[in-house]
């Protein structure tokens, strides 16, 4: 009889017709004594044959033109169709920005009686680093449409984004610390519209820069650093401008991108 | 890279991504992006090596970026009970006995391995290649996805969410 004990790995191997026929026989021997086996194996060939029976006839649907394209070289610059308003502002993405109305609400309902009047609440306005890591954190993970314009058109980008804060800004180039810029957004602060651009290592792990014009302090910083959850930011202000470089980086690796921005955008 | 080859390959990985995803729309989109990465890496392509294994192996890896980097606020995924349904998932006793809603109902990994046993008839060795995983990983994975399935399709869905299996 069956020298080796029959193994779980047997019984999946017999649903897959991947045992050497010496071995099939043994184990379908085996089988014949144990029914609870045999009509567990059993109901695992037919979960395989109702999913093949499910899903094989999606072979013979016709391809979609985009798919069917891909099938040759696609050229270099390859643009996708504009996805319909909708779709690109998911549902994953109203989601947050109710989340954060939410937060923001509630927040200000809890805190009320802790400040004099609301005037004054309204002259607290969230700070820079925060502001720029809550924007990371809802943007950065979004793994199709993170930017609202891409790299691909940098020129367009900077000139949008420099028209629309109201100030020169150009992305720099971080390229060498293995961060490609993969594009941009606009996004509102605390007084009015604030630049967000995006870099991506090789790894997926994303970087953005925040960029705001409305310090109204107008007084200069160092380096300041701040960690909101698993998000480190650095951020300095320099004139009316507000940089905050955010990433679920370690500290010292951030550091050293922070002080390449910092060093671009003073050249400039 | 051959493109009638390819052309071949892709309704593959259409039936895959479209069980793997649930959602036809999804799937296309998984799809179009494992192909855009395909070209854009044809120099990691081996030629005489299996075409279907490694753009199988691309999709795997988009896929597993897209579950892992949602960054700042994920959890790290585990193997066991991970519950992820990749859409709503009604729990009434009739909807589970139906096999593609109850393939919604296992984990990721258990789902990917079942599938390609099923679906392109992979050697479980060709499963690990593709996946990057040992073999004896893929035959836990394909021998707790098949119990959990047959444990839902029993209508048992409350002792195939609670049994600890390894």
């Amino acid at each position: 009889m069956s020298a080796q004990p029959v193994t779980e790995a047997d019984l999946q191997a017999w649903v897959d017709a991947a045992l050497p026929a010496a071995r099939r026989a043994e184990v379908e021997g085996w089988l014949a004594s144990q029914p609870a086996e045999a009509e567990r194996v059993s109901a695992y060939l037919e979960q395989k044959q109702a999913l093949k029976s499910l899903f094989d006839p999606l072979l013979d649907e016709p391809l979609p033109e985009a798919l069917a394209a891909l099938a040759s070289p696609p050229p270099a610059a390859v643009e996708r169709p504009p996805k319909p308003l909708l779709e690109r502002w998911s549902l994953q993405r109203i989601a947050a920005s109710v989340l954060i109305a939410l937060i923001g609400g509630l927040a200000g309902w809890m805190t009320h009686d802790r400040y004099p009047s609301a005037e004054s609440l309204a002259k607290a306005p969230l700070s820079l680093p925060r502001r720029a890591a809550v924007a990371h954190a809802v943007f950065s993970p979004d793994v199709r449409r993170p930017v609202e314009v891409s790299a691909e058109n940098e020129d367009q980008l900077v000139a949008w984004l420099s028209k629309r804060i109201g100030a020169p800004v150009r992305p720099p180039k971080l390229g060498a610390l293995g961060f490609e810029l993969i594009g941009g957004r606009l996004l509102p602060g605390n007084s009015g519209p604030v630049a967000q651009f995006m870099y991506q290592d090789a790894t997926g792990q994303r970087l953005t820069l925040y960029v705001s014009t409305d310090n109204a302090t107008n007084q200069d910083s160092a380096f300041r650093f701040a960690k909101e959850g698993q998000v480190n930011v650095f951020y300095w202000i320099d004139g009316k401008f507000g940089y905050a470089l955010s990433a679920a980086i370690d500290k010292g690796r951030l550091a050293q991108i922070a002080t390449a921005v910092y060093d671009q955008l003073d050249r400039k | 890279m051959d493109s009638r080859a390819i052309l071949a390959e892709i309704p593959r990985l259409r039936r895959y991504a479209r069980a793997m995803l649930g959602d036809r729309a999804a799937a296309d989109d998984l799809v179009q992006d494992t192909l855009e990465r395909a070209w854009s890496r044809l120099f990691q392509w081996r030629p005489g090596s299996d075409l279907r294994a490694w753009l199988f192996g691309i999709m795997h890896n988009l896929r597993v970026d897209q579950l892992r980097r949602p960054g700042p606020s994920t959890q790290s995924i585990g193997d066991d009970d991970l519950e992820l349904p990749t859409r709503p998932t009604q729990t009434d006793a009739l909807e589970l006995r139906d096999i593609e809603s109850a393939l919604n109902h296992l984990p990721d990994e258990q789902r990917e391995v079942l599938l390609l046993v099923a679906l392109e008839e992979m050697s479980y060795a060709d499963i690990a290649t593709t996946l990057g995983i040992p073999v004896g990983t893929v035959m836990s994975r394909l021998s707790r996805g098949r119990e959990r399935l047959r444990l839902i399709m029993n209508g048992d869905n409350a002792n195939a969410r609670l049994r600890v299996v390894r």
